[in-house]
């Protein structure tokens, strides 16, 4: 009952709160507590590499991608077939049927990582970065999909499997196990400590951007007022969804995402179709300014930094989120469901992210000085765009150009992915937390009081010091599970070569 | 060889018909039963996290109800009669699942029961008795 009242009361406030006047006090309260008690952290992440202006963090990324792409002799590109039959069943025993699908599996993850990552974050990296900002996060997704393959392998290999048929995984436990297996020191402090980021990250990319840019969205609709009201409402169904444990909300949640999903890459297409003249232009606007920069701040450097940022941000690749998602999974080749999960950094950044960095440079958002053809940037440091949006803002002016009504179905698949995505990244979290303070009601309960009062501050505070703590906290998660992923990674090589053995002599068969 | 004869069974009672109807024809035949229960299952729908993480414990469970509430005393009744039962309790679609027991047993004929549905949702989606008639390779007897 009391959830029911939260509820209505909730609702009472976002009616009669714009009559109040202190309200939009409390958001810039809540901004000014939250900037300031983050910044430190945010500074030590984004801490550029000496004598330069670029973060060593990018660098991190960038590197531990390449590391994996080589040393497994860039599998994404020779698999990538194979992946797709396992995906179609093709490699699965029907025997096996009624188990978790490779293709519920990926399924699954997907909805977790495509959200407001593609359509946020890209017009977030292509108004700071410009249009070159998406060569390097195509570049970072092609990348990333070797470190997915790595995470994903080892998160169902060293997954704990309890007696009543449940699982839990992720880098806490190949961490802990697999460190044990090769004799090397530190697991249990390294485990503990990546735990401790995903919990954060949970609560900044997984909760607080979430709520932020979903309020964003809505205030661009119905017009503006303070964000805590927002923060509130969807606090309350989160609640009610995580303690309440009324799953049929989150189930409805998940059965809808993947068509609102299929709807966004599919109105994409069509804005893209009625434009295919100006699809080369584009291109060429995205190829030239990977490498010039066209006049945006920090110039090439400054879109490559964008472009990977936004990259890792929006497919998790190397951050061990995925790890944790396919973990549950049962499968006799841990191998498998790496292969599998190789194709979400694809569809994700290089096919998503893409479309929509796409329609944003084809409507004409970024504005451009005739004369010199490279970007006015404003007193932020940002490319001028044409409604003056950033964010979501931009990406719904941007199909709103072409499609006047698209905006307001945006706004529905803005909520419901925000929604998705913070359900999502609730499980991460609590898997971290649990892992740190053990399993149990009130540990559990802890932890989701904790997560719906993040939602409230994230829809309150504004965008720039929410989204460089949420980047802050993702990769501070990559920053520990992509070091353990080095010291581990013969074991997945080892994996690697006896599944392609087998493969190749026939033992694992084909039944379809 | 013996002629098998799969039959599928859902506890409804138009499968229980036939049973029946199998049951009288093996006896006159000299037949083998092979009784086959499908769990409706699509490896395309879509699962929430916790129905992945909760899916193996879910299916184990299954499978042990189907076999103890809807097999077991039909067997029990079944061998009484003098008939040589084999079980299959399976996921997937059922008309396709059904077909794929009947070649895996080199059965002679599939008896089901038909739950008389000619509405619109069988005219779109296809009935299990409908789909058999037209793409089973043996024999199919529908018991109304």
């Amino acid at each position: 009952m009391t959830r029911v009242y939260t509820f209505l009361a909730a609702l009472i406030a976002a009616i009669a709160a714009p009559a109040i006047g202190m309200a939009q006090g409390i958001d810039a309260k809540v901004n000014e507590i939250f900037a300031n008690s983050t910044g430190w952290f945010v500074n030590f992440i984004f801490a550029p590499i000496p004598g330069t202006d670029f973060a060593w963090i990018v660098a991190w990324l960038v590197i531990g991608a390449t590391v994996f792409s080589l040393y497994f002799g860039f599998i994404q590109f020779r698999v990538w077939r194979h992946s797709l039959h396992l995906v179609a069943g093709k490699y699965s025993d029907p025997k096996d049927a009624g188990e978790v699908s490779h293709f519920q599996a990926l399924a699954t993850a997907l909805s977790g990582t495509v959200g407001l990552g593609n359509i946020a974050g890209v017009a977030v990296a292509v108004s700071i970065g410009g249009a070159g900002a998406t060569f390097w996060m195509i570049l970072a997704g092609l990348l990333g999909m070797a470190s997915k393959f790595t995470e994903c392998t080892l998160g169902v290999k060293y997954r704990n499997e309890y007696a009543d048929g449940t699982v839990s995984g992720g880098p806490m436990y190949y961490i802990t196990k697999g460190f044990a297996e090769r004799g090397l020191p530190g697991g249990k402090i390294l485990a503990v400590l990546f735990a401790i980021f995903c919990v954060l990250g949970a609560l900044g990319g997984g909760n607080m951007f979430q709520a932020n840019q979903a309020h964003s969205q809505i205030a661009g609709v119905v017009g503006d007022y303070p964000g805590w009201i927002t923060g509130l409402v969807f606090a309350s169904v989160v609640f009610a969804v995580i303690v309440g444990g009324i799953k049929s909300i989150a189930k409805v949640t998940e059965k809808v995402v993947p068509f609102m999903g299929v709807l966004y890459v599919g109105v994409a297409l069509i804005i893209l179709l009625m434009n295919i003249d100006q699809i080369g232009w584009a291109f060429g606007q995205i190829f030239n300014g990977a490498f010039t920069g066209n006049g945006i701040v920090g110039g090439m450097v400054g879109a490559l930094i964008q472009g990977f940022r936004r990259a890792a941000f929006s497919n998790e690749a190397g951050v061990g989120s995925a790890a944790i998602a396919h973990s549950a999974v049962r499968t006799k080749e841990p191998i498998t469901e790496g292969f599998v999960s190789l194709l979400e950094p694809f569809i994700d950044t290089v096919v998503i992210c893409t479309m929509t960095a796409l329609v944003i440079i084809i409507t004409g958002q970024l504005m451009t000085d005739p004369q010199t053809g490279l970007y006015i940037i404003g007193e932020n440091g940002r490319v001028v765009t044409a409604s003056g949006a950033s964010g979501v803002g931009l990406t719904s002016a941007a199909f709103g150009s072409t499609l006047s009504w698209f905006p307001y179905i945006l706004v529905i698949a803005v909520v419901l992915f925000a929604f998705s995505t913070m359900i999502s990244w609730s499980y991460y979290g609590l898997k971290a937390w649990t892992y740190m303070f053990g399993e149990g009601k009130k540990q559990e309960l802890t932890f989701k009081v904790i997560f719906c009062v993040f939602v409230v501050i994230g829809a309150a505070a504004s965008l720039d010091p929410v989204i460089d703590f949420s980047d802050a906290a993702i990769f501070a998660m990559a920053v520990v599970n992509i070091f353990a992923l080095y010291l581990l990674m013969p074991i997945v090589k080892r994996e690697l070569e006896s599944y392609l053995k087998r493969l190749q002599s026939g033992e694992i068969k084909r039944f379809k | 060889m013996t002629e098998r004869i799969v039959v599928g069974f859902d506890a409804s009672a138009a499968a229980r018909r036939a049973v029946d109807h199998a049951l009288a024809s093996a006896k006159g035949a000299g037949a083998q039963i092979v009784l086959a229960h499908v769990l409706e299952w699509s490896p395309y729908s879509f699962l929430t996290k916790e129905e992945v993480e909760e899916r193996h414990a879910r299916r184990t469970e299954e499978l042990e109800r189907a076999n103890a509430a809807i097999m077991a005393p039909l067997v029990a009744e079944l061998a009484a009669a003098g008939i040589t039962v084999e079980t299959e309790i399976r996921y997937g679609h059922v008309a396709d699942t059904l077909i794929a027991i009947a070649n895996e047993h080199k059965a002679g004929s599939i008896v089901a029961g038909r739950t008389g549905g000619a509405g619109l949702a069988a005219r779109l989606f296809g009935s299990v008795a409908g789909t058999l008639a037209q793409v089973s390779p043996v024999p199919v007897t529908i018991v109304p």
